[in-house]
């Protein structure tokens, strides 16, 4: 027994471990969110690799590059690993970072926990992608797996991707409750949840978002193994099952998804807008309540994404007016940001740039999003290229901008330099245009009718594709820039102060620069 | 909410050999089903590898935080944390018996009805004339295909009527398993009393009455696959009576092993006060969760 507080004791006394075990037994929620951040990043070249090899194959119509087949499986495993191996674990990382110092706790409530919910999660994906070069290729069947196609017609290596799921969804589950009691159980004396730094109350949110749908995303998955392998009918209807229950059971879990990789967002933007416009946000509690309100709704819109299917048309209808009433929340919070920086004294720094490039293109997103909802429209949009940049016009320049402007916010916080503001803002301006010219030309050639997930297209969609095509390389080649001005931030750089920005407020800019391995082991005061 | 010496527990192997065990795990588990029928594949073995690491690792770690309790680690604050993490794990685990249960009312109430023709949807299932003659009913005895891949099943598990109540195994599940949800109750009374003599007793009989009823269980199954001729293979009404009772059977062992823990450490390590027992009520109220959903299921699957 005395051993087990021999060592507790000897605990505070020490920094970091040394070598390699540091990062492999530790339990400390900086060097956990560190972990979490650089796999994120290692996923985000991985699938912006993928990513280029589909651009690469859509330069011109025909066939030049590769083999439909292998067509197939890398638009799968982009979406796969860009969503859970590149923006949910990033979100994740920046929750152990930050969350603790925020609220004043020692570390995240459940640390041994939180340090098996990340490294199962390169297992999950060493699995998923070593499927590539299983017996018949990696899953092909698109991310969202529909039924049959990830059933009756699905390559061998379905049952790995299935399993890798289930490791994905244990991670996230795991992840979610250690924010959410953290949240709850670990703030210092006086913070109470209205005076809660916004990252936080979005973190909340989300990780109430994840526990409620992630199990749901197992159930289908299992589903699936049965189906394929145990002769159940649950997506058959020669069985009395239906292919469409796939979609429902999918979209319940995939919508709240959606909004698991905005709202964390949505906290990011906020603090880094109101610390560059000097100002405090023009309504903290309207924002709470706008997020309370997307997550509640998020639950009763799946079917927005399956309008084509068949559905009654009573269904059809519920689910355009619940997904527009979405506009609302949304909107509060739009308005706020632009009402926070209205007569502030801004300055235009790498993450306030970052920043107000969301506000803007994010909103470009939400009224695409905004026209798919339209029922009858949507039987138009359905499936084209027009919702391929709806959703990347949300997920890049919504999501990824949001962490690239939250990298550069807290990095002097996390080692200590300033980053070389002159290659932030190379960096910014460089992706800022490969996204647009990227993603813009889709919505024309999606209007025009061009189907999504095809290797080949009609002639008429050529000139527009090639636009994207050089645009999606000139934002993948600027990612490398932003790899080497975080490693340069590591090695040196100048000093940064414990306050870093002028207009920075919340506990985690009371500490040290770099921020010391253990903070806040005794509560700070909050008033 | 005083957070003075929260616990932060040193540097841990534990998280990474777990990672580990169950990376063989679903390794193993993958390859194995990819290679069902295959006399030669050994897959099976990484398998057992995953499950024999991952219940040591389990049990060092659970050993290790039972230790650090009992050395008076734990602030109420850090037994908060549990408290917390216990109660949106469950929530988590209703929310993947929700996906089940979805898929059940879906299919009972939308895609069954569709493909007999019912509705403005079924208009057109029944336009397509695949299925002639397929009829829409609940329990879904007839499959609408009725190809060689389907072993149609002879009898349904649902409610046979008052004549026959008594020799119907789920009305003695139900019997059975809400019965030990007031003993484990009683059992907590016991403990909270200080009396550690009726804890045991009553945690003891509760133990046994979870093995009862998955022993019940194992009947019932058997007199399905060998009487009923109601398999996996029966179409959506084996399905998801399959899967949605096989599920929580197997919660049912979950909880029952945690009980059974319980017990053990109370007999033989004489744990648990009467004021600090978080380990066993979380096992509790996992049994609680667990009785709740047979509750849904004898409801939903059994009864209507």
């Amino acid at each position: 027994m005395s051993a087990v507080i021999e060592n507790h004791h000897d605990d505070h006394h020490h920094g970091p471990a040394k070598g390699l075990t540091r990062w492999l037994y530790t339990t400390n929620h900086k060097d956990i969110g560190t972990l979490y951040l650089w796999f994120s990043f290692a996923m985000f070249l991985i699938g912006g690799a993928m990513a280029m090899v589909i651009r690469a194959e859509l330069f011109q119509p025909g066939m030049q590059i590769v083999e439909p087949e292998f067509y197939n499986q890398m638009i799968t495993l982009h979406g796969l690993i860009m969503i859970f191996g590149g923006v949910m674990p990033a979100f994740v990382g920046l929750a152990n970072w930050l969350v603790p110092m925020m609220i004043g706790a020692p570390d995240m409530a459940l640390p041994r926990m939180n340090n098996l919910s990340f490294w199962i999660l390169p297992f999950a994906f060493f699995i998923l992608l070593s499927s590539l070069f299983m017996e018949g290729g990696a899953p092909n069947f698109g991310w969202t797996f529909y039924a049959p196609l990830s059933t009756t017609y699905a390559p061998p290596s379905v049952t790995f991707f299935i399993f890798s799921v289930h490791i994905m969804g244990a991670s996230s589950i795991m992840g979610a409750i250690n924010v959410v009691v953290t949240i709850m159980n670990m703030r210092a004396p006086g913070v109470t949840l209205m005076k809660m730094p916004l990252f936080v109350w979005s973190w909340l949110i989300t990780a109430y978002l994840l526990i409620a749908v992630m199990p749901v995303l197992a159930g289908a998955v299992t589903m699936m193994l049965m189906d394929i392998h145990f002769g159940t009918s649950f997506f058959n209807a020669a069985g009395g099952g239906d292919p469409v229950l796939f979609q429902h059971i999918f979209w319940f879990f995939g919508h709240p998804e959606v909004y698991i990789m905005i709202l964390p967002a949505f906290g990011i933007v906020s603090h880094i807008i109101e610390t560059f416009s000097r100002k405090q946000l023009f309504g903290y509690s309207s924002m709470v309540w706008a997020m309370l309100s997307i997550a509640i709704l998020s639950f009763v819109v799946w079917a927005h994404h399956m309008f084509t299917v068949g559905l009654p048309l009573a269904a059809e209808l519920f689910f355009m007016w619940a997904t527009m009433l979405i506009a609302v929340p949304t909107g509060v919070k739009v308005f706020n940001w632009i009402a926070t920086m209205f007569k502030g004294s801004i300055t235009f720094e790498t993450p306030m740039l970052f920043a107000i490039a969301f506000v803007v293109l994010f909103t470009m997103g939400g009224f695409s999003g905004l026209m798919l909802a339209i029922t009858p429209a949507d039987f138009q949009y359905h499936d084209t290229y027009f919702v391929v940049a709806h959703f990347h016009y949300v997920l890049v320049p919504g999501a990824i901008f949001s962490i690239m402007a939250a990298v550069y916010y807290w990095i002097p916080k996390w080692c200590g330099n300033m980053y070389d503001e002159r290659l932030g803002k190379l960096h910014f301006w460089l992706s800022f245009i490969g996204v647009n010219v990227t993603f813009f030309p889709q919505h024309f050639i999606g209007l025009a009718g061009m189907p999504r997930r095809y290797p080949d297209y009609a002639l008429q969609f050529a000139d527009w594709n090639m636009v994207s095509t050089v645009g999606a390389f000139l934002f993948g080649v600027s990612q490398i820039l932003f790899l080497f001005i975080v490693v340069k931030t590591v090695m040196g750089g100048k000093k940064a102060t414990d306050q870093v920005w002028e207009g920075a407020r919340g506990l985690e800019w009371t500490v040290a620069s770099p921020a010391p391995y253990h903070t806040f082991t005794t509560p700070p005061k909050v008033d | 909410m005083s957070t003075q010496n929260y616990y932060v527990p040193d540097q841990s192997r534990f998280p990474i050999f777990m990672a580990f065990s169950l990376f063989l795990l679903v390794m193993g588990a993958s390859s194995t089903i990819n290679s069902l029928g295959d006399a030669d594949s050994n897959s099976v073995y990484i398998l057992y590898a995953g499950f024999a690491s991952l219940f040591t690792t389990l049990f060092f770690w659970f050993r290790q935080v039972i230790k650090e309790h009992l050395a008076g680690l734990d602030s109420n604050q850090l037994k908060t944390s549990y408290v917390y993490g216990m109660a949106w794990f469950i929530f988590s685990e209703v929310m993947f018996f929700a996906a089940f249960f979805g898929a059940l009312f879906y299919v009972r109430n939308f895609a069954v009805p569709w493909l007999g023709g019912e509705g403005e949807n079924g208009v057109g299932v029944a336009a397509l004339d695949l299925w002639d003659g397929f009829e829409s009913a609940w329990p879904l005895i007839t499959t609408p295909d009725k190809g060689a891949e389907y072993v149609l099943a002879e009898k349904s598990m649902a409610w046979p009527g008052w004549g026959h109540a008594l020799e119907w195994l789920p009305l003695w599940n139900t019997i059975v398993l809400l019965s030990s949800s007031v003993t484990v109750h009683f059992a907590h009374v016991g403990l909270k009393n200080g009396n550690r003599k009726k804890f045991n007793r009553f945690l003891g009989i509760t133990v046994g009455l979870a093995l009862i009823f998955v022993g019940l269980q194992a009947a019932e199954y058997y007199e399905a696959y060998a009487h009923y001729g109601l398999t996996l293979n029966s179409g959506i009404y084996g399905s998801t009576f399959f899967m949605l009772t096989g599920f929580h059977g197997f919660h049912v062992m979950m909880g029952g092993i945690m009980l059974a823990v319980m017990l053990a450490r109370s007999v033989f390590a004489g744990h648990f006060e009467d004021h600090d027992h978080f380990g066993f009520e979380a096992a509790s109220w996992y049994w609680h969760f667990v009785d709740v959903v047979w509750v849904m299921l004898f409801l939903f699957v059994y009864i209507l």
